[in-house]
């Protein structure tokens, strides 16, 4: 496998400069220019613990930059993440031409509550732990510097998950390592959770209502889950199709299992890539996900539920009045989060004169 | 547009000096104004000219906001200012996370002015609202 290495850093630099944007954090620079290229994602589920895996690039200049990731849960570890899991996903599903030769070839074998921090590469990831309003606080406290919107999308995701992680990337530091533009810092974390959900909302932090969210999410679940929204559905609103289902290759697992932290993976799995390509004023969800079998993953997961837990129907319910009524209640407006880290210990942004 | 006279400890000293007179100073008025969400509430304000306004500025956000108020000359020279901090003017407020700030002051004459926050992208995002001075 670690043949693949130089191949899949050719790939991913090309990736960054042509595909969209991957990301499930919000990234933010100093006034809002954002300067990491991307975050790439997998949500892998397998006995009843998630694997959350994310890599940020780095898109050069200095200074330091940072991203707010809410999670379903408290991870059990945080580390470094493998080698080429990601690059391998994308190869999986979108094959160059000119690679799939090569994947032939491959087959044949504060007062937000810290909880833990973490140094990885030119990363300073911290566990986080509280409401949305302390997570914002301790966010400014420590040179984040958020956007409008995220006073709603931080509450948004404290409600259901006060869990978030904070990653200050430091441009400087990353220069000064060697990393050049496009080297990603993959991290890994492991999450005891009933059921995965992935954050999309947080995509469009900092974004104005007309601007593109563009990501591509990647499941790996012992069977094939059920999604909400449905991509493609209407609840979707258009933003969301499902690019990639089926039973996960041998070769896949065999590739992804011999990467770093990875022996978790099974022997059988299901595959699911999930395209996202909506404006910011319309992701206002979250995507939830039932791996267990059930098809029923939660309202309260994709966001949709965002007063309360519905009331027992007197009569069974058609799905679709839930979920339209759902759509019908979300409020209109607003956008998502990020956070950046601010240059030179923690500046603000600038005020009027 | 109103003149609009900023006096803190001023307009306090002028309460007491006409109370000393024997004259009958006009009412102070208190608005107060919420922050939530990156948006001001209420977004329209009427108050009258002559009397004292105290206007209580709550912040449920946790994140910095600044309450400016002016004209649109004034907006004007905010959205290109580099200013990080105000408080040494009354119609200049920066409002820490989760802070609460009164500021009082007096408009000499009817017109309508408006309160922005000028930190990055947030006027775009919504935080605008306007003062009418009857």
């Amino acid at each position: 496998m670690r043949r693949l290495a130089a191949p899949l850093a050719a790939l991913a630099v090309t990736l960054a400069l042509a595909a969209p944007t991957l990301a499930c954090g919000g990234l933010i620079g100093p006034n809002g220019a954002v300067n990491l290229l991307r975050t790439t994602t997998l949500a892998g589920y397998h006995d009843g613990v998630e694997h959350y895996v994310t890599a940020f690039e780095f898109a050069g200049g200095g200074g330091s930059f940072g991203s707010l990731t809410p999670l379903p849960g408290i991870p059990t570890s945080v580390v470094r993440g493998g080698d080429w899991t990601l690059q391998r996903l994308v190869r999986e599903t979108d094959p160059p031409p000119d690679f799939l030769a090569f994947a032939g070839a491959a087959s044949a074998r504060d007062s937000a509550i810290v909880l833990q921090e973490v140094r990885i590469d030119a990363l300073d990831i911290t566990i986080l732990q509280g409401g949305g309003a302390e997570i914002g606080v301790w966010a400014k406290e420590h040179g984040f510097s958020l956007p409008p919107d995220a006073p709603e999308v931080l509450d948004f995701y404290a409600s259901r998950s006060p869990i978030f992680m904070a990653a200050s990337f430091d441009a400087d530091a990353a220069a000064e390592r060697g990393q050049a533009i496009g080297d990603g810092t993959p991290v890994h974390l492991t999450i005891p959770t009933r059921n995965p959900w992935v954050p999309l909302r947080i995509l469009g932090l900092g974004k104005s209502a007309g601007e593109i969210v563009q990501a591509d999410v990647y499941l790996l679940t012992d069977l094939r889950p059920a999604l909400l929204p449905d991509p493609g559905s209407k609840l979707a609103a258009g933003g969301m199709q499902l690019a990639h289902s089926g039973v996960a290759s041998d070769a896949l697992l065999a590739d992804l299992r011999s990467d770093k932290g990875m022996e978790w993976i099974p022997a059988s799995a299901w595959l699911t890539k999930v395209e996202v390509d909506a404006s910011a004023i319309d992701l206002r969800f979250d995507l939830a996900i039932d791996a267990s079998g059930a098809g029923q993953p939660s309202l309260r997961d994709a966001g949709l539920e965002p007063f309360g837990p519905l009331p027992a129907p007197p009569s069974p319910t058609p799905l679709w009045i839930v979920l339209l009524a759902a759509v019908l209640l979300v409020p209109v407006g607003g956008a998502w989060l990020v956070a950046g880290a601010m240059r030179n210990g923690g500046g603000r942004p600038l005020a009027g004169a | 547009m109103p003149v609009l006279r900023v006096r803190s400890a001023a307009a306090a000293l002028l309460l007491l000096a006409g109370l000393a007179a024997g004259c009958t100073p006009a009412a102070a008025t208190r608005v107060e104004i919420r922050i939530h969400y990156s948006h001001f509430g209420p977004t329209a304000i009427s108050v009258p000219h002559g009397v004292p306004i105290t206007f209580v500025l709550i912040s449920e956000d946790p994140i910095d906001h600044e309450w400016l108020l002016g004209d649109a000359a004034f907006h004007e020279r905010h959205r290109t200012g580099t200013e990080a901090q105000h408080g040494a003017r009354p119609n200049e407020i920066s409002l820490p996370p989760l802070a609460t700030i009164e500021t009082t002051l007096t408009f000499d004459s009817p017109g309508t002015l408006q309160f922005i926050c000028h930190f990055p992208a947030h006027e775009k995002y919504g935080m605008v609202g306007t003062l009418t001075v009857t």
